[in-house]
Parts: structure tokens; C-alpha cells; sequence
């Protein structure tokens, strides 16, 4: 029996010539980064450790986005910590306040996560390279301190669950809508432990941005990592990037799945995760009408110049309804100086929503659009957990860039449809 | 080690949100973090629990964010150890390199409630509730684990594989 692309990956870095499900190895980290919330406990545990020095400043990135710019003494403290490694140890990829976004966005962008390398983040989002081709994934601060130390970490070798989407995705559905429908399905823990494998011909419809947003959610379903094979849609976005060689990785024909689901994509609908797990997915007609008091576009989920596209075609023209908020940050400075070539900024700020710099944000209920008491917000991130974004009273709606757009012109949430209607959202999507 | 104390039950899924609210993320002082735990699930629960009590949860207990500020906040309280049915695999990973004990149980939350008194012997993995008077089996630990807390987590277990690399060149 093969190995599928989670084990070879995991193989070549131990140092296998194979490995199975259950299997316990050290492997050889490509490169590791942290945020200003999980670097400075990191720093604490990495000083315990008894290295002169990280393992490698070219792969260690450090990069402010929870809250930076930062919302108080306590935050800048912590950036400050942060900060004040990075220059001791001259890492090469610390990002400061004006040249760092999100850093699962950026980190990608930047051509430092490529096809077919270990990538470790001491966020639970760092499953997002998977879509690169890259085994990754999320640890705690003490792991990602072990491996700025060492360049090493031990994996168990998960058994990979595979997603086939078939057929040609349905107008307004995003790769968000796909990801959401999955955590529907499968539940919140469905893939606790395993490898997500996403596959099949509908992939090739879509962009580099959407397949992000899918395996950036693998953890919302329990997900160690949400891989995906490097198309050519992949690698003519990374080559360009890259800042190292690198060597895709293809699963064997003969691949050992535990779970294989398919969907036709071309039977699908937008979805929400209603209140408040993102396994709670329902069609965006049945949720549709609920007032909305906010509306966040942004993150590392949906917080891509293609989701700036979606939204900004929704909002032209038209205005952000007045019983409703909304907040647009592109996930990285690159996507914003593109945003604002492209005209989506003076959109947003003409519909009346407001633009900010990049940032988390709201995403973590920290600071920038927390809600209050009862509020109900439309949020392209990842999780409405009680309390997530604000109060412990308040709602949040996930859903792609679409209906976000489409629920802050009609101040409830609304199908992308009911803006645009029904013959030109099939022209349009 | 055996050890006594006052359960605190809890449902599936409890996210790390819930444990320890972002907001409260600026430092990663236990003592601080220890009473903003469960803030938004029962504001008032931190002040219950009392050192050495035990949480008793069902499925996926520490799902979303990779914090380790949830188990340390969870350690600040003074928490002994957290039994639930099972865990989200980046929380499970940071409670043992920390050091807060977990023990996987299917059929301990079903018949708990918070205030039962537990006993519990974390290295047999035997639980007793002694106020149902019921017996529990938690599932063995997996081998690495053992030797991760047997080394003291992953920073002592780092510290010890570098020294010995050193000694070796
Ligand atoms: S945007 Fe939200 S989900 Fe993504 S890294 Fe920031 S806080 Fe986490």
C-alpha cells in the first residue's frame, strides 16, 4: 500500500522511506513562526532550553497581527517582547507594524511555506498552507519553542480523511461554502486527530485565495493539517515566491484513506454556520432575514484580495444599509496596496463601510469592532464561539465574502442573489 | 499519584475561547488568567472551583485556538487534572507539555455531578466518585506521552535531548 500526501511528507522529513497511521516521528521543521499572543510565551520556554540561538534565523518568522497595531500597555508589552528577540537573534522574517499582516496570509505570500515542507505555527490556522501542498500545522508555544530550538518536532502520523469535490461549484459558492459544508457534515471533531485531504475536479475552479480558505478551516473540523495536492494552479503561484527550492509531493495512486467523502459541488448552496459552532452550517436561505449589526470581511480565512473582489462587485454602486456596520481589513499590506489599485477601497469607503489596517481584529473579539450585548454580526472568519467576537450575548454568522457583502447592503443576512439577482449572479459567478 | 477533590462538570466541545477569553491574552501570568476562566460560559464558576478540584467534560474538550494560556489558566485555578471523554489535539499537546494531567474517560460525565467528590489514581488511571459510588477506567496514556511527563514536558525533554547532543559532539 502507497502513502498518501500527509505520510510522505512526514516520511522525508523523519528520514523514512515510509511511515503509517499511528507512527511516531521527529521531523525535520522547514519553518516555524509565532504571533505577538503565542511568541513571547514561546520566548519564556525557548530561554529554558539552553540553545545560544534559534535554529535557523532564515526559518523562524515572528510577526505582530492579534494585536498589533497594539490596543494597550499590556499588547505592547508583548510586541515588545517579541520584537526585542527578533532583533537579539537578527530573525531574518520579523515583520513590523506596517509591513505585517495576518501571518498566515502573509507567510504564504511571502514564499515562506512551499510544496511539500513541514511548516509549524504556533496558531491552530496554521493548517492554512496545506492548501500550498505543505504538511501544516498548528502547536502551542512551548512546541513551537522546542521547535525554534531544535528544527525538530514529533508528529503521531495521522490517518487521513479524504474530501472529493466533484463537478463545477454552483454560482456563490466559495471555497468557504465548501469547507463550511464539510464541518457541517463530518461535526466539529469529525477530523479529531486525522489528516484532511481535499481533492477532486472542482478545485480547479477555483483560486489560489479560495482553496486557502478551505484548509484553513481543517482545524474547525478537528483537522491536524487540510492538504491538498500542488496543482498547476499552485505551483504558478509559488514559483514566482519562493524563496527556497522546493519539491512537490504527490500521494501514491495506492494511498491508504480511512474516510473518502465526496461531494457535488455543483448541487450546493451557500451556506452560514449559525450560532455558535462552526459545525452549526445552514443554507443561507434559511438563516436569511436576520438583522445584522455588523459585518466583518477580513482574517486569514477570507481576508484575500479575492474576497475584496467578491465584496467590492456586491457593495458598487450601493450602500452599506444604516441599521448596519461594516469593516473591511485585507489580510496584508500586499492585498491592500492591490486592493487600492483596483479601486475595491474606494468601494467600501463609498458603500460606507470602514477600512482598516491589517489586522486580526475582531476576529478574536480583542479590540476593533468588539460587539455588545445581543449585536449580531456577519463575519468571514472562522469562529463564532460564545463570546468569540464580543460579549458573551452577542451572535456571529460565518460565511464567505458574498453574503457578508450582500447582508451589509440589506442590514440582514441576505443571499448574494437578493443584491444582484438571480441573472446576473449567473453571469457574475 | 492519588489524589481527592471536588468535580466540575462540563458539556462537549468546550472551546478554548471559553476557557480563557482572548481578551485576557496580553499575558500569560496564571494568577491573572485564573479567575477570567469560564468567563463567558458561567462568570462565576472561577470563583468555585478551588484548588485541586477536578473538570469533568465530554467530547472535544479544548477545541479552536492553539492558547496555551487555556491549560495554564486551567493550572492557575489549581485544577488537578481534567477527565474528559476526549480532547482537540493541540490542547491535549500543551496540557502535557505544561503539566496539567488529562485523563480520557468515556463513562465518568454521565453519571457526575459538580460537588461529587472523585478519587483518582492518575497512574493506574483508576476514578472513583465517591459520592455515586461508582469506579471509572481511564484509557492509558500512549507510550510517548508517558515519557514526555516522565521527562517533565516538552521544554525539559528538549533541554535533555540538546545537552545530550552536545555531550555526543
Ligand atoms: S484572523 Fe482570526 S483566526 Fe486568523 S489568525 Fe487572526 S485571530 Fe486567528
Amino acid at each position: 500500500m502507497g502513502m498518501t500526501l500527509t505520510e510522505k511528507i512526514l516520511a522525508s522529513h523523519a528520514g523514512r522511506s515510509r511511515v503509517r497511521p499511528g507512527d511516531l516521528v521527529e521531523a525535520r521543521i522547514d519553518f516555524c513562526f509565532a504571533n505577538d499572543i503565542t511568541a513571547p510565551l514561546a520566548i519564556r520556554e525557548f530561554e529554558k532550553i539552553g540553545v545560544p540561538t534559534v535554529f535557523d534565523r532564515d526559518r523562524v518568522g515572528l510577526v505582530p497581527d492579534h494585536y498589533a497595531p497594539n490596543k494597550d500597555i499590556a499588547s505592547a508589552e508583548q510586541c515588545k517582547i517579541m520584537r526585542e528577540f527578533a532583533r537579539r537573534h537578527e530573525i531574518t522574517y520579523y515583520y513590523e507594524v506596517g509591513r505585517a499582516g495576518i501571518a498566515h496570509v502573509q507567510l504564504a505570500e511571502e514564499g515562506l511555506v512551499l510544496p511539500g515542507e513541514v511548516f509549524v505555527g504556533a496558531d491552530s490556522h496554521t493548517c492554512n498552507h496545506g492548501a500550498l501542498g505543505a504538511f501544516s500545522t498548528g502547536v502551542g508555544s512551548s512546541d513551537l519553542a522546542a521547535a525554534m530550538a531544535t528544527g525538530e518536532l514529533w508528529f503521531r502520523v495521522p490517518e487521513t480523511l479524504r474530501f472529493v469535490f466533484r463537478g463545477r461549484p454552483a454560482p456563490w459558492v466559495t471555497g468557504k461554502d465548501l469547507v463550511l459544508r464539510v464541518i457541517g457534515d463530518i461535526g466539529v471533531d469529525g477530523a479529531r486527530y486525522c489528516a484532511m485531504e481535499f481533492a477532486g475536479e472542482a478545485l480547479a475552479h477555483l483560486t489560489m485565495d479560495e482553496r486557502f480558505s478551505i484548509s484553513n478551516m481543517a482545524v474547525e473540523a478537528g483537522g491536524k493539517n487540510g492538504i491538498m495536492e500542488p496543482d498547476d494552479v499552485v505551483l504558478d503561484w509559488v514559483r514566482p515566491r519562493a524563496r527556497r527550492p522546493f519539491t512537490p509531493v504527490y500521494a501514491d495512486r495506492d494511498a491508504e484513506y480511512a474516510r473518502v467523502v465526496e461531494y457535488d459541488t455543483s448541487r450546493l448552496e451557500p451556506v452560514v454556520s449559525a450560532p455558535s459552532s462552526p459545525g452549526n452550517v445552514v443554507p443561507v436561505r434559511e438563516a436569511a432575514g436576520v438583522p445584522v449589526d455588523q459585518v466583518f470581511l477580513g482574517t486569514c480565512t477570507n481576508g484575500r484580495l479575492e474576497d475584496l473582489r467578491v465584496a467590492a462587485r456586491l457593495l458598487a454602486g450601493r450602500k452599506v444599509h444604516p441599521r448596519t456596520r461594516m469593516l473591511v481589513i485585507p489580510a496584508t499590506p500586499a492585498i491592500y496596496r492591490q486592493a487600492l489599485a483596483e479601486g475595491l477601497i474606494t468601494t467600501f469607503i463609498d458603500a460606507g463601510a470602514t477600512v482598516s489596517t491589517s489586522t486580526c481584529g475582531p476576529c478574536i473579539g480583542g479590540h476593533m469592532g468588539v460587539l455588545a450585548a445581543g449585536e449580531v454580526c456577519v463575519s468571514t472568519s472562522s469562529r463564532n464561539f460564545i463570546g468569540r467576537m464580543g460579549h458573551r450575548e452577542s451572535k456571529v454568522y460565518l460565511s464567505g465574502p458574498g453574503v457578508a457583502a450582500a447582508s451589509a447592503v440589506l442590514g440582514r443576512l441576505a443571499h448574494p442573489d437578493e443584491v444582484l439577482g438571480r441573472t446576473m449572479a449567473g453571469v457574475d459567478a | 499519584m492519588i489524589f481527592r477533590g471536588t468535580a466540575w462538570t462540563l458539556g462537549d466541545h468546550i472551546d478554548t475561547d471559553l476557557i480563557i477569553p482572548a481578551r485576557y491574552l496580553v499575558t500569560a501570568d496564571p494568577a491573572v488568567l485564573a479567575p477570567k476562566c469560564f468567563e463567558d460560559l458561567d462568570p462565576a464558576l472561577a470563583a468555585k472551583i478551588a484548588p485541586g478540584d477536578i473538570l469533568v467534560a465530554g467530547e472535544n474538550f479544548g477545541q479552536g485556538s492553539s492558547r496555551e494560556h487555556a491549560p495554564i489558566a486551567l493550572k492557575g485555578l489549581g485544577i488537578a487534572c481534567v477527565i474528559a471523554k476526549s480532547y482537540a489535539r493541540i490542547f491535549y499537546r500543551n496540557a502535557f507539555n505544561i503539566g496539567l494531567p488529562l485523563l480520557e474517560c468515556q463513562d465518568l460525565q454521565a453519571v457526575t455531578r459538580s460537588g461529587d467528590r472523585l478519587a483518582v489514581d492518575n497512574d493506574a488511571g483508576r476514578i472513583i466518585n465517591e459520592t455515586r459510588g461508582t469506579s471509572h477506567q481511564a484509557a492509558p496514556l500512549p507510550e510517548f506521552m508517558q515519557r514526555l511527563v516522565a521527562a517533565g514536558g516538552i521544554i525539559a525533554y528538549t533541554r535533555q535531548k540538546v545537552t545530550a547532543r552536545a555531550g555526543g559532539g
